[in-house]
């Protein structure tokens, strides 16, 4: 909820900033733009109550309706007959719609009056789509594929650039393509250019197929790579035709080469350093949370600038930000936070995509680039094929000489077919310069040609041959935590193996390198607090358990009363006391985030572990406060359930910088009364309590002492100076942050012997230790909260789940035939 | 590089390549370092295992310690452990971690598999009651967490906790109230480790050279 109003902040920065100039300089008309309040100073007679100010608005408006219309196009796309989605891919019939809005314009103008921008292209719509790849990437895949990876990337890039390139000067010279005024080198360059997988189209076409890990993140990972190679690739030939045939020696040649090897990988390590800077910045954002997922995406724009002002490779670092960075920025960041950046992050990559495959079709309905050579059109197409599934099975051979579990000849052939062109290679088309090269139009459509050949082509087929051939498809990646610890347990197994049989293998290098990340890397790049929850499976559990607690609360919710399943407090968990101090810090977190999903409860179990009997006495002073604090807001809870009874209105808040302003404290309090009185009632109902009369107006009496005025008891200062709402409001985040939770929370906190008169009631039910035990008094889907059902020696929590056996099942039941309706 | 010449037991090393699929040159690496290991014994025992360095960090090492002398794991219908292994018994289990062969029929690739994953649940199944249970998977789970040093014991209890819970949701189905979940059977194991390829994830890379050298360095 709260992240959405974020994204469309976001959305609204985008479209203003990234996309404005996409049509700036597309306008034709430019000379009325210049004289803007012509027409209006003509006809103004008097005052005029409206005008129409079009000329005003122009540059920004054409940009919104284009993304809109992007937008809708999507849109249609998505909606359109499911029979057509399931053949021809997302991306290919964007394009396909492109063709007809070209169509569209190009009728009413006569002309292309929209086409994409080399310019645009690389400075607005692929920034954010590379991150987002790359922030995105399977690190541990992409690591341990790593060498395939550069391997395919780098030579494969080089070779297509250089047999492509060959083999159309042959060509050329054998007279198949009639007379043209390109010279070697600007066959070279051509092929330079369209030697790049596009890993827009790539991801585009391999993410509806769901082929296996490997070869996915070899496809994957190449094409990303392979863009910044083949720019720089592009680069160095480009100086090479600049510098002209003659003069081009040895010297040369090889400073060439050095200048390959510098761009690459000075554009690498740029880009490091910038994911080292962006996660020693997120270490201290504590504070300002509400704009720290912004660093992502500005440090990220900035890692690519920086290297396009050095000449280096701005793509290559600009994706190594990405990879290194986002294991720290993740576990820096707030949670909402980085909510926020992965939401973010794929509203601009997808929204580019879209962008840029309309704009793809837009441009092709114009005359004015169309150059038609049959020879050199479908020679390049052929080639552009040929040489991409020989060069995929020559560096595979290679590779697998040396791969433990070779890559096999399905996937190859699968892995050769999906060497989709894209918009780079366009973009890089568009940028030759017309004056070195003549036939700079010709290269451009041939280069549109085989985008379209690719992407439509081969993707329609694609889906068709990965199923014919029965490629290893990726398994349904639930989210599960066996795996990940068998995973775990796994990487333990390999390595420890190979310390016996007393060999550096792999498993030993990752060790080391993880050992080393953990000591020295971690500790510089990550907050102490982060390291401590950054453990992977802890994540999983900690949002496994997210998930569980959601669906408990709304099946609950759908029950009809808040004050659900109060029946078994004792089976709920109390965090702190069983992690003990360590995940104080990590679980407010958890509850911060249940608050926010709004659901109007007061009482969740998060996580399977049930409740220990034995109160957690606490020594530090510390928790002597707290527990102080606690009894405290519950007094204070009390007294104005008891004192204020009238309702307060509900007032609308607006905080830039906070979302939790707004929680409504009637709500709180709503439930907070509501879940008394039912308490209560079931407590006057069971009268197997000790002594309950007594307990109570102790209880009161107490409660009275600790009466708290005005309900500031830190003494923090109110915001907008509603005193009786604003103080708990105000209050609440603190207590948060000392490791309290929510007040509402609050009751359950007590330790048995303060025990509040709604407690006492579950344990009078529940005398035994182990009765405690027994299973949370489950909806249907609730699995991992009721962990003791398989517990081996809570035989007795049985006996005891029995006595409301009935009832529940009964209640399951008609839940069942509530979701089934 | 493949220097063995003329070694005694020739014979016998044909004989341990046909039974394990080792190459004779990986068989005679792997049988220096089994003599290293167990300092020219014929037998190896749990304590010269536990004195390889590089294994003191490894937070299952005991279990894994442990697979290389139950017997379940060399010998058909075995039980028990044993106290010490031969060099046979030691490239049996080594055997485990070999990389599939390129080429080979969907029913060998299932088979492998099987006796893969077989491995791993005798690991975890320490009463070899043909059942994982709660209590012995928590105790992995406990170990595999306990050296990152963040999780507490609970925690750990916790996660073992819900992934059986969750392996009792994928193999049993939707469980009444009052159904227990015994543990873990091999069946179950094997539905649940579906998703991953284990018999191309589940191997290392035996050297065909001498790493003696490098051996001596990194381990005692």
């Amino acid at each position: 909820m709260a992240s959405s109003v974020y994204l469309c902040l976001l959305r609204a920065v985008f479209l203003v900033c990234f996309v404005n100039p996409l049509i700036q300089g597309l306008s034709e008309d430019e000379s009325v733009f210049q004289n803007p309040h012509h027409q209006q100073e003509e006809n103004l007679t008097g005052l005029p109550i409206v005008t129409f100010k079009w000329h005003h608005v122009e540059t920004p408006y054409l940009v919104i309706i284009w993304v809109f219309v992007a937008g809708l196009a999507k849109l249609s796309v998505v909606e359109l007959n499911h029979h057509v989605i399931s053949v021809v891919p997302e991306s290919g019939l964007l394009i396909i719609l492109g063709f007809i809005l070209g169509g569209i314009v190009w009728g009413a103008d006569r002309a292309q009056t929209f086409k994409l921008l080399p310019p645009t292209f690389f400075y607005y719509l692929l920034p954010q789509i590379i991150l987002d790849a790359s922030y995105f990437m399977p690190n541990k895949l992409f690591f341990s594929n790593l060498g395939a990876i550069l391997i395919y990337a780098i030579f494969g890039t080089c070779w297509n650039a250089a047999t492509v390139g060959l083999s159309l000067w042959g060509c050329y010279e054998a007279g198949v393509m009639g007379n043209l005024d390109i010279g070697l080198l600007q066959f070279l360059l051509f092929g330079s250019l369209i030697a790049a997988v596009d890993p827009v189209a790539v991801i585009a076409v391999f993410e509806e197929v769901h082929v296996n890990e490997v070869l996915f993140i070899l496809v994957f990972g190449e094409s990303l790579l392979n863009d910044g190679v083949t720019v720089v690739l592009y680069n160095v030939f480009d100086a090479f035709v600049a510098l002209g045939g003659p003069r081009i020696d040895a010297a040369e040649i090889f400073k060439g080469i050095f200048s390959f090897v510098v761009v690459a990988f000075g554009g690498s390590f740029l880009g490091i350093g910038f994911a080292i800077l962006l996660s020693l910045l997120t270490r201290c954002t504590k504070h300002i949370q509400i704009i720290e997922a912004g660093f992502v995406f500005v440090v990220g724009y900035l890692a690519y600038l920086t290297a396009e002002m050095l000449s280096l490779s701005a793509i290559l670092s600009i994706t190594f930000c990405g990879i290194c960075c986002q294991k720290y920025v993740n576990a820096n960041m707030d949670e909402k936070s980085v909510t926020t950046v992965r939401h973010a992050m794929k509203l601009l990559a997808n929204g580019s995509e879209t962008m840029i495959f309309l704009f793809l079709g837009v441009t092709a309905i114009d005359t004015e680039i169309w150059v038609w050579n049959t020879g050199f059109i479908l020679l390049t197409l052929l080639f552009v094929f040929i040489y991409r599934i020989i060069g995929t099975f020559l560096f595979t051979w290679m590779l697998n000489k040396f791969r433990l579990v070779p890559i096999e000849v399905i996937d190859q052939v699968v892995m050769s077919y999906g060497g989709l062109r894209g918009a780079v290679a366009y973009g890089l088309a568009a940028l030759l310069d017309e004056d070195k090269i003549p036939e700079k139009n010709l290269m451009i459509s041939t280069t549109l040609i085989v985008v379209y050949f690719t992407v439509i082509l081969q993707g329609i087929t694609m889906k068709p041959l990965v199923q014919w051939l029965k490629v290893k498809r990726a398994a349904h990646s639930d989210l599960k935590l066996i795996e990940k610890l068998n995973n775990r347990a796994f990487d333990h197994i390999l390595a420890a193996v190979e310390d016996i049989c007393g060999r550096i293998g792999d498993n030993w290098w990752t060790r080391g390198w993880n050992r080393f990340e953990e000591n020295y890397i971690s500790w510089l790049l990550m907050k102490p607090k982060a390291r401590k929850n950054r453990d992977y499976l802890f994540s999983i559990f900690h949002k496994l358990n997210l998930e569980d607690a959601i669906n408990y609360v709304s099946e609950g919710e759908r029950q009809g009363s808040l004050a659900f399943s109060r029946s078994d407090e004792a089976a709920n968990v109390d965090f702190k006391k069983q992690f003990g101090s360590e995940f104080a810090d990590v679980m407010p977190n958890i509850m911060v985030d249940m608050s926010n999903y709004e659901l109007g409860i007061e009482h969740f179990s998060v996580t399977s572990i049930v409740k220990d009997t034995i109160p957690s006495v606490s020594l530090d002073i510390h928790g002597q406060d707290r527990k102080n604090a606690m009894d405290d807001i519950n007094a204070h809870h009390l007294l104005q359930q008891h004192l204020y009874r009238s309702r307060k209105h509900h007032r609308h808040k607006y905080s830039r910088s906070h979302f939790s302003i707004n929680q409504n404290e009637d709500e709180v309090q709503e439930i907070f009364q509501r879940t008394m009185r039912s308490r209560l009632e079931s407590f006057k109902s069971t009268k197997m309590g000790v002594n309950p009369a007594k307990k109570i107006t102790k209880h009161h009496k107490k409660e009275l002492t600790h009466k708290m005025p005005n309900g500031h008891p830190d003494g923090t200062g109110h915001l907008y100076g509603d005193e009786e709402v604003e103080g708990l409001c105000v209050f609440l985040p603190h207590l948060i942050e000392a490791g309290i939770e929510n007040p509402v929370f609050l009751p359950d906190m007590d330790s048995p012997t303060h025990s509040p008169p709604w407690l006492m009631e579950t344990e009078a039910v529940a005398p035994s230790q182990r009765a405690q035990r027994r299973l949370p008094w489950t909806p249907n889907r609730l699995r991992r909260l009721a962990p003791m059902r398989i517990s081996t020696c809570s035989t007795d929590s049985f006996l005891m789940a029995d006595v409301s056996l009935t009832l529940e099942e009964h209640e399951e039941h008609s839940q069942t035939d509530h979701v089934e309706m | 590089m493949g220097s063995f010449q003329s070694l005694p037991d020739d014979h016998q090393y044909r004989t341990l390549s046909l039974k394990t699929g080792f190459s004779l040159e990986q068989i005679a690496i792997l049988h220096n370092r089994f003599k290293q290991l167990s300092q020219n014994e014929e037998t190896l025992r749990r304590d010269d295992l536990k004195t390889i360095q590089d294994l003191e960090s490894n937070p299952i090492r005991y279990q894994i310690i442990e697979a290389f002398f139950d017997r379940r794991n060399f010998q058909k219908d075995g039980v028990g452990s044993v106290e010490e292994i031969g060099f046979e018994e030691f490239l049996t289990v080594m055997s485990y971690f070999r990389a599939p062969a390129h080429h080979i029929t969907e029913e060998q690739r299932e088979e492998i598999r099987r006796a893969k994953l077989r491995f791993l649940f005798n690991m975890h199944d320490t009463d070899n009651d043909g059942t994982i249970t709660l209590e012995e998977y928590r105790h992995v789970v406990e170990e595999l967490l306990s050296r990152s040093g963040a999780l507490g014991r609970e925690t750990a209890k916790g996660i073992a906790d819900a992934a059986m819970l969750e392996v009792a949701s994928i193999s049993v189905g939707p469980m009444a109230p009052d159904e227990f979940y015994e543990g873990i059977t091999f069946e179950h194991f094997l539905k649940i480790l579906k998703g991953i390829e284990i018999e191309t994830r589940m191997h290392i890379r035996f050297l065909n050279m001498d790493t003696a050298v490098f051996c001596k360095q990194h381990s005692v």
